[in-house]
């Protein structure tokens, strides 16, 4: 196998190591557990760069499905520390001690996991037929999304008998079957959230190789084009958004064990501008920009509130206005500016060997009004 | 060629991911008990304590004002030579006005900074977010705000009122002073104003009090035409406030605008202290009631000097208020345990905590060793045109906390 075959994947092989071999060789418990919550992030943000970044729809309110699969995850982890029959602690606390009907199923854990697989996928599935099908996009699309989150949040925080309102849900024990307290059994989180991580990307990179990968960003370049050519756009929007979606999910749930807790807040608006925040940074279109990207967002957020507890919102905001203003493709664009048109520059776009004259990263203009890079 | 090779080193990594997966496996199952290992160093002249208030979000307001009290407790504390000798080093962090920032700051303090305990909290939901990480790490927590009772934890100790400090008291002062028949439930939706409207209906029942109403908005909701209409249109007695923040703000304008008065229908509010009286307007609250366990205008030694001292360090314009006084009182309820105790240990504090007191601002305070909460004299204030609030009935000795409501016949959870 020659080297320039190998490259490609030397990225992803890179951050492999650091986040397999390195990251729990040097980090403490406590810092590898943060690490498996930007995992989390990061595994709804390669969903985000799928649908954002290659089909150019701004997915503004991908907390609902990250809530989705957050809150299956929470009820059956609820119910299973209560045991069989048992009611969770909170609905004696704030409602009338017995467990409501929808919440039963829940005590499967298989259950459970069909529901964060499934559900997100039926429910992003029934929008976008309802959107796409209709040609309803660019700004008017995002802005359904947010709602949706919003309406999520404001629907959980009303329920407070059943969903524990804006408390949320935690105080977990278990896992199906293993003890939370215990750091081995944190350690075995962390590498299912990453190696969950790997594996999405790695599937990221098949399909954005693939026939459909091409017609998603050919929907994005000129969705008329492509309707011209036969081909209706708005399937292939749908199956992004509907991958996008449950990946997101699946980041919710593993969310939920590892920092303990899911409340509103983690599912509104603003996590969900959060989620994409990172896709931004990393740089939408690449490969490695959106899971990248969301991994140092939550890094940084995190060292900033340590070291400037009062002040590190203003450095927050400060870094988005500079990547925003300098770097409008995102760190990849860094990459690719100071290796000009090296293969692993290539690599990290996702784009395939000759094909990055017509896939250059998304430029602004086409990217913000996607109708008008249509007529062009 | 290409698709194959992608296939390979999927199927490589799948296969690595759950190799270290199962590796990672075999620890404690549920079940197990917890052991919590502290690592608190004091080996040197000074102990770590972490202050957890949200400097940033929508409780940014409330919150920096308990901060800057708690700072100034331990700057007081450190000019007196410590706590057991020891100076006190301030770790703080920013909770960010969500549970979930809660939980893994709370985390960071105890498991990276080693502190020996934390100060902080507001919201129910940043303490129910930090209550598994306190138990589960064997730590300690301060948790400074009157709050809907109904929980006592080994690892936390509440300085604020509970139910039977705060809101039963505004009821027997409606009741016995005020003489109401009837009453009207105005809340924010959250799991304090549920709870506190849950105790205060089966008062009501008890005590022969009619509920003419019960109406929640969403926290931060400033749509309140509807709300006051419904009120003025059940014409009770009273009304009870159990809003938090903004909403308030929104509420009192449009009750003051709709002609309602605090003279013919009396609002009794439990989360609108002196900080909150300028934002809502001083027009709109003047001669309206609120319950708390301390007001700036309490005349004692002990009150005069923490007022003069927080004004000299936040200047003239600064106020205090319940909770920051509370928050005060807690950094040194902390120090008499350690001392009672003569150790920084977690369960060493804990077993010293009964009986311990301190001469605070709202009076001599006791910590209930069983149920971690302390004694405290409720007060029934009115709003003056100043903005301040003064004292006008007391329960005239400190209450013993009862966050079960065990003592009341009426309740039933």
């Amino acid at each position: 196998m020659s080297m320039k075959k190998l490259s490609p994947y030397v990225g992803w092989l890179l951050l492999a190591v650091a986040l397999l071999v390195l990251a729990p060789a040097v980090l403490s418990d406590f810092r590898l557990g943060l690490l498996a919550k930007y995992c989390c992030y990061a595994i709804a943000a390669v969903g985000i760069g799928l649908a954002w970044g290659r089909g150019g729809m701004l997915v503004l309110g991908q907390g609902l499905y990250f809530g989705i699969g957050a809150y299956a995850m929470a009820m059956h982890l609820k119910l299973a520390d209560a045991g069989p029959g048992g009611v969770p602690d909170f609905m004696a606390l704030y409602g009338d001690a017995t467990v409501p009907g929808w919440w039963e199923p829940l005590r499967s854990g298989a259950f459970a996991v069909v529901v964060i697989l499934v559900l997100p996928a039926l429910v992003a599935g029934l929008l976008g037929l309802a959107v796409f099908k209709r040609r309803i996009k660019g700004a008017y699309f995002a802005i359904l999304s947010q709602a949706l989150a919003a309406a999520f949040a404001i629907l959980l925080v009303g329920q407070v008998k059943t969903t524990g309102g804006a408390n949320g849900l935690n105080n977990f024990q278990g896992f199906f079957g293993y003890a939370l307290f215990d750091p081995a059994n944190k350690r075995m989180l962390y590498f299912i959230a990453a190696g969950i991580l790997l594996v999405s990307i790695l599937a990221m990179a098949w399909l954005y190789r693939s026939r459909f990968g091409e017609l998603l960003v050919a929907v994005r370049d000129g969705e008329e084009r492509v309707r011209f050519l036969g081909t209706d756009p708005a399937n292939v929007k749908l199956a992004a958004y509907v991958i996008a979606a449950v990946l997101a999910s699946i980041g919710g749930a593993l969310f939920v064990p590892i920092a303990g807790i899911v409340s509103p807040d983690d599912v509104g608006v603003v996590a969900s501008i959060g989620l994409l925040a990172g896709v931004a940074l990393g740089g939408r279109a690449s490969l490695l920009g959106p899971a990248v990207g969301a991994l140092l967002v939550g890094y940084a957020e995190t060292s900033l509130s340590e070291a400037f507890p009062g002040s590190w919102s203003y450095f927050q905001g400060a870094l988005f206005v500079l990547v925003i203003l300098l770097l409008p493709g995102g760190l990849a664009q860094l990459l690719n500016a100071r290796r000009g048109n090296s293969v692993s520059s290539r690599f990290l776009r996702g784009v395939p060997r000759g094909k990055q004259a017509q896939a250059e990263l998304p430029r602004s203009a086409s990217e913000a009004a996607p109708e008008e890079a249509a007529a062009r | 060629m290409r698709t194959k090779f992608s296939s390979r080193i999927l199927a490589a990594s799948s296969v690595l991911a759950l190799g270290l997966t199962a590796t990672a496996c075999g620890g404690a199952k549920t079940g197990d008990s917890a052991t919590g290992e502290s690592c608190v160093d004091t080996s040197g002249d000074t102990v770590k304590i972490g202050f957890l208030n949200s400097l940033s979000g929508t409780m940014a307001i409330s919150e920096t004002t308990v901060f800057k009290s708690l700072s100034m407790a331990a700057e007081e504390i450190n000019a007196d030579g410590g706590v057991l000798g020891k100076k006190l080093e301030i770790v703080s962090e920013d909770g960010q006005s969500e549970p979930t920032v809660f939980a893994e700051k709370a985390t960071k303090l105890i498991q990276d900074d080693c502190v020996a305990a934390v100060f902080g909290g507001w919201t129910s939901s940043s303490r129910k977010a930090m209550l598994p990480v306190f138990e589960g790490n064997d730590a300690l927590l301060f948790y400074p705000v009157q709050y809907e009772g109904l929980e006592s934890s080994h690892n936390i100790f509440y300085t604020g009122a509970t139910t039977n400090q705060q809101i039963i008291p505004a009821l027997d002062f409606l009741k016995q002073e005020k003489k109401i028949e009837s009453i009207f439930l105005v809340g924010s939706d959250y799991v304090f104003p549920r709870t506190a409207n849950k105790i205060i209906k089966q008062y009501a029942a008890a005590n022969g009090i009619e509920v003419l109403g019960e109406e929640y908005q969403p926290l931060g909701s400033t749509d309140f035409g509807t709300v006051v209409d419904k009120v003025k249109a059940a014409g009770a007695d009273a009304v009870f406030n159990t809003l938090n923040g903004d909403s308030n703000v929104a509420f009192f304008k449009e009750y003051k605008g709709k002609g309602l008065t605090a003279s013919a229908m009396p609002v009794l509010s439990v989360s609108i202290a002196e900080e909150e009286v300028p934002g809502v307007g001083v027009g709109n609250l003047e001669g309206q009631y609120t319950a708390w366990n301390y007001y700036q205008t309490i005349d004692s030694p002990a009150n005069k000097e923490f007022v003069t001292a927080f004004k000299a360090a936040n200047g003239a314009k600064a106020v205090t208020s319940d909770p920051m006084e509370a928050a005060y009182t807690s950094l040194y309820l902390w120090k008499g345990m350690v001392e009672k105790a003569d150790s920084f240990a977690v369960e060493d504090v804990i077993d010293a905590a009964d009986g311990v007191t301190y001469d605070a601002p709202e009076g001599t305070v006791e910590v209930d060793g069983e149920n971690h909460h302390i004694a405290k004299t409720a007060l029934i204030g009115q709003v003056n045109s100043e903005g301040l609030i003064d004292t006008v009935w007391s329960s005239d000795k400190p209450i013993e906390p009862d966050p079960y409501l065990k003592s009341y016949d009426w309740w039933k959870n």
